[in-house]
């Protein structure tokens, strides 16, 4: 190991602090945690999509040697006598009470010693259901003709919502507007008008370590180890479920085996909770990798996207529904809902936009964000619409976008003022580095090359706020307690460089403690590419604050001005020995102006925007439909990246996730049972499926109100894949595919239908 | 359930005895009886090699491989791998090639590449995909892992093992 480097810390391509942890097998997670006397919970789940639960008999299973206790909705009652969490409603319940509303619902919960005695006393769990119709396609939720709740229950926390309390007869769990301008009288004075529908397929994280919660419930307290994205958030939902104070519930999260916004929120804490109260026992509920498949998902998506435009090819109006299937539970969907939905009219400057994004309730297992927090949907549809729009036109896919760019100083369609977005660098960057100008070889006979790009943006969600404390302890070392969660991104490490870099330290030498909520203090939570930027801030002037203490410190024990005597030294001058800490707060909230509830406008939608896209080349076999991605490019506008290495990973990574989502993965559904649910039929990115050249840059771009010029990286490499890859398609084939994945069989099916020569449907 | 029997065999260099049940897998005996935390079980069904363990030098999926099979092996984990100051080659190449992101996987890819390496010191980049082609990383590192195999090859035979005596 080479020694710390002190001074610049910030852009130092420095090894993960948890690095030697993580190679040795020794690194901390949740779902390979035990407590000593705990008792392991297995659930029993629904095999209906929606029905009144008429009978649940447990009696065979309790009966089974070895069986600590078996517990159904009603025995939660006993104990949380209102058993509803979620972070945007309150509408799902710990176990399911009286309905159930997906396949796959946790029903009934067995606790053993032995995983296996319970997994067994699962078998002989019986229950009978009045099965009701189903929903499961969103624009038909939209109808209402078939309701999943009987009424809605959102929470307090979103004001957005609060319209939606007690409503019934409908599925809508936030119908999010945006008017921005005459878009009517614009499509009626345009020269052509587009309009097109794009879905996306159900998908989900698989974070390798499934979830996992392991609560110890005393009556004074609970204390509740998870694998969780947002402890402050599942302590105040744990705190509510419980009526207690906050600081009567601890909860711990070790390294996370990833999450990608799948342990966002409050997953399965609350009923760790509730059966270690029932059971007096500590209690771990650790999902199989089956069960990941019916807990949270990405949003499945349909997006109606219209547009006019004038003679000179000039975007003049875009019209844009969609609809986002949230499953049987909100989770976080109607923030997916707006977040996102103010932004799908994409990165171009439109003075006349109309959009309508609507959070839907079908019965499928819930889903929430998942990187990229409904972005990757958005831009899928917007990239792959203005692609076909310049090929109608024909007009160079790069020239038309170049000419209806949104551009920094120009309003965004919220009205917000658009700022610190390189979206033109990026937009050169990825055409640069694909050689546009330059003629492509397009191949011949069966095999068939073309290339396509696309470009997105999103705005960070607002306002979310970070605390951070930072401790200078007698030596001179510092200990930083922040709750923003490494699941892989190398947050503790680029809070080290920050920290380090204030107070002239090396960053190795920084120690970020283990999230826990009796020491840690609050952050809103670990998604959506917030954290560096609000976080940074956070442990910045933490860091600002502690180091004006210890100037204070050295002055009050007689340093001259300037003096650079060891932190040790002041300590010792000050208490006659190695004794003391100096402690620096830092409280981080941007400014935030709400949208306005009829047209979405605001002044101030975000703190910072996030743009990125990308490029890609393709090779198909006409006869078979196989495509090869032989070149995949991403780039994106992270400000000051503030650990070069990380980032290129994060990019990487993000743009093989996407990769995965694009060509072949999808949840398989079949009267709402998820038939592939297993690594084994479900396939995500293996080794081999990284094209064969793959680029990753992050153009030179400063954030001017981030931590260091910096801000958030995680999703930003998702956001152009899909698109870039059916623009290239096209490019290649002249087949235009508006459904993910963009599989070889829907690649065939299409080659087919335009020979002329269809094939059946199966 | 209870159909206990007493297993002897040899871990990380140590012989050792385990009482397991017939159904006790790898992963359930090295987490429940020894603390050893390194094999994990991630997919449950063998692909995605988060639970490797080596098995009288052969790496295995250890959430398929009854416990009772080791009895008389001998089986190493990612823990014999590094000593209180010293990391081997290959765990030193994935920290320098950034190699892993959340790190559920690593040490399943660790064990895999010392097993690469050992059959092949000198791996080609379509030999390293083809022998890591049974471990999955949901992370994505795979181009940062492909070179630190490489790395670790190189580091290997300029014989700078960090944790000497340690082979698998």
């Amino acid at each position: 190991m080479t020694a710390p480097v002190t001074g610049k810390q910030i852009g130092r391509s420095l090894p993960r602090l948890e690095a030697r942890a993580k190679v040795s097998g020794r690194a901390e997670y949740t779902h390979i945690m035990r407590l000593p006397g705990m008792l392991t919970c297995k659930l029993f789940r629904s095999t209906v999509a929606h029905g009144r639960i008429k009978s649940i008999d447990v009696s065979a299973a309790r009966a089974l040697p070895g069986v600590f206790g078996v517990y159904t909705g009603e025995d939660i009652k006993k104990v949380i006598p209102d058993p509803y969490y979620g972070p945007a409603f309150h509408d799902q319940p710990i176990l399911a009470l009286n309905k159930v509303h997906y396949v796959g619902e946790p029903v009934a919960a067995v606790l053993a010693d032995d995983p296996h005695v319970a997994d067994q006393a699962v078998q002989l769990i019986a229950a009978e259901y009045e099965e009701l119709p189903a929903v499961f396609d969103e624009v038909e939720a939209a109808e209402n003709k078939v309701v999943v709740h009987d009424e809605l229950k959102p929470a307090t926390t979103f004001a957005d919502l609060k319209h939606l309390k007690g409503a019934k007869n409908t599925n809508c769990a936030l119908d999010f507007k945006l008017r921005r301008g005459d878009v009517d009288k614009a499509f009626a004075a345009a020269a052509q008008v587009f309009e097109h529908t794009f879905k996306t397929q159900k998908v989900l994280h698989l974070a390798f370590e499934p979830h996992a919660s392991i609560a110890d419930y005393k009556d004074d307290g609970v204390t509740i180890t998870t694998a969780s994205q947002g402890p402050s958030f599942v302590r105040t939902e744990i705190a509510r479920l419980l009526g207690w104070p906050e600081n009567r519930v601890r909860i711990k999260v070790p390294y996370l085996g990833a999450g990608y916004g799948g342990k966002l929120y409050i997953k399965l804490e609350a009923l760790a909770l509730a059966l270690s109260m029932l059971s007096r026992r500590p209690v771990k509920v650790a999902l199989t990798m089956d069960e990941v498949f019916y807990t949270i998902t990405k949003h499945p998506s349909t997006f109606r996207i219209k547009t006019g435009v004038d003679n000179n090819g000039k975007i003049i109006a875009r019209k844009c529904d969609v609809w986002w299937n949230g499953g049987a539970y909100a989770d976080i969907g109607p923030r997916v809902t707006q977040k996102s939905g103010f932004t799908a009219s994409g990165p171009y400057d439109v003075d006349n936009v109309s959009i309508d994004s609507y959070a839907l309730y079908t019965n499928l297992s819930p889903a929430g964000a998942l990187r990229g927090f409904g972005i990757p949907q958005l831009v899928w549809a917007y990239e792959s619409h203005t692609d076909m729009i310049a090929r109608a036109l024909k007009r160079d896919p790069l020239d038309f976008r170049r000419q209806n760019l949104l551009r920094d100083g120009r309003p965004h369609a919220t009205g917000t003022i658009l700022k610190d977005a390189a979206i033109e660098k990026v937009l050169d960057a990825i055409t640069d580095r694909l050689d546009w100008e330059r003629p492509f070889d397009r191949g011949t006979g069966t095999i068939r090359r073309g290339r396509g790009f696309a470009i997105g943006l999103k705005a960070v969600i607002s306002p979310t706020t970070s605390v951070a404390i930072v401790n200078v302890a007698g030596d001179g070392s510092v200990t930083v307690y922040c709750g923003t969660i490494d699941m892989g991104q190398g947050s503790d490490t680029a809070m080290a460089q920050i920290v380090g870099e204030v107070l002239n330290m090396a960053a190795e030498t920084v120690r970020i403690v283990p999230r826990d909520t009796d020491v840690t203090p609050y952050d809103m939570g670990t998604l959506g590419s917030r954290s560096l930027f609000h976080m940074g801030h956070a442990v910045r002037l933490a860091a600002e604050e502690a180091k004006a203490k210890l100037a204070a410190l050295a002055r009050e024990v007689g340093e001259p001005e300037g003096s650079n005597a060891p932190i040790a030294e002041l300590f010792v001058k000050k208490f006659g020995m190695r004794a003391g800490n100096i402690v620096g707060t830092g409280t981080y909230k941007p400014d935030y102006i709400p949208p306005d509830p009829q047209t979405g406008q605001t002044a101030n939608a975000t703190p910072f925007w996030m743009t990125a896209g990308s490029g890609a080349e393709v090779e198909i076999d006409t006869e078979t439909g196989q495509l090869r991605v032989t070149r995949l490019i991403n780039i994106a506008d992270v400000g000051t990246p503030i650990n070069p290495k990380i980032v290129e990973t994060q990019l990487s990574g993000g743009a093989l996730m996407q990769l995965g989502f694009t060509l072949f993965e999808k949840m398989h559904i079949d009267g709402g049972q998820v038939t592939n649910a297993s690594l084994a039929d479900y396939k995500i990115p293996g080794i081999h499926d990284v094209p064969a050249v793959m680029e990753n840059e992050a153009v030179a771009a400063y954030q001017s109100n981030g931590p260091f010029g910096a801000k958030g990286v995680g999703e930003l490499a998702t956001f152009g894949v899909s698109p870039a890859i059916a623009n290239a398609i096209d490019d290649a084939v002249g087949i235009r595919l508006t459904e993910l994945p963009l599989t070889a069989e829907a690649l065939f099916r299409a080659l087919r239908a335009k020979q002329g020569k269809p094939l059946e449907d199966e | 359930m209870a159909d206990t029997r007493t297993i002897h065999f040899t871990l990380n260099g140590r012989r050792v005895s385990a009482e397991v049940e017939p159904h006790h897998n790898l992963v359930e005996m090295l987490q429940g009886q020894f603390a050893l935390t390194g094999a994990r079980e991630s997919c449950g069904q063998g692909l995605c090699g988060c639970c490797t363990v080596v098995v009288d030098g052969k790496p295995v999926s250890g959430c398929l491989y009854l416990a009772v099979f080791a009895d008389g092996a001998e089986l190493v984990t990612v823990e014999h791998l590094d000593s209180a100051n010293a990391l081997d080659a290959v765990q030193e190449a994935f920290i320098a090639c950034g190699a892993f992101q959340c790190g559920y996987c690593t040490p399943g890819f660790v064990l895999m590449t010392k097993a690469l390496l050992a059959e092949q010191p000198t791996p080609t980049d379509e030999q390293i995909k083809d022998y890591l082609s049974g471990n999955l990383c949901r992370c994505a590192a795979y181009p940062e892992i492909v070179n630190a195999v490489k790395m670790a090859a190189r580091k290997t035979k300029a014989g700078q093992t960090g944790a000497p005596g340690n082979a698998v």
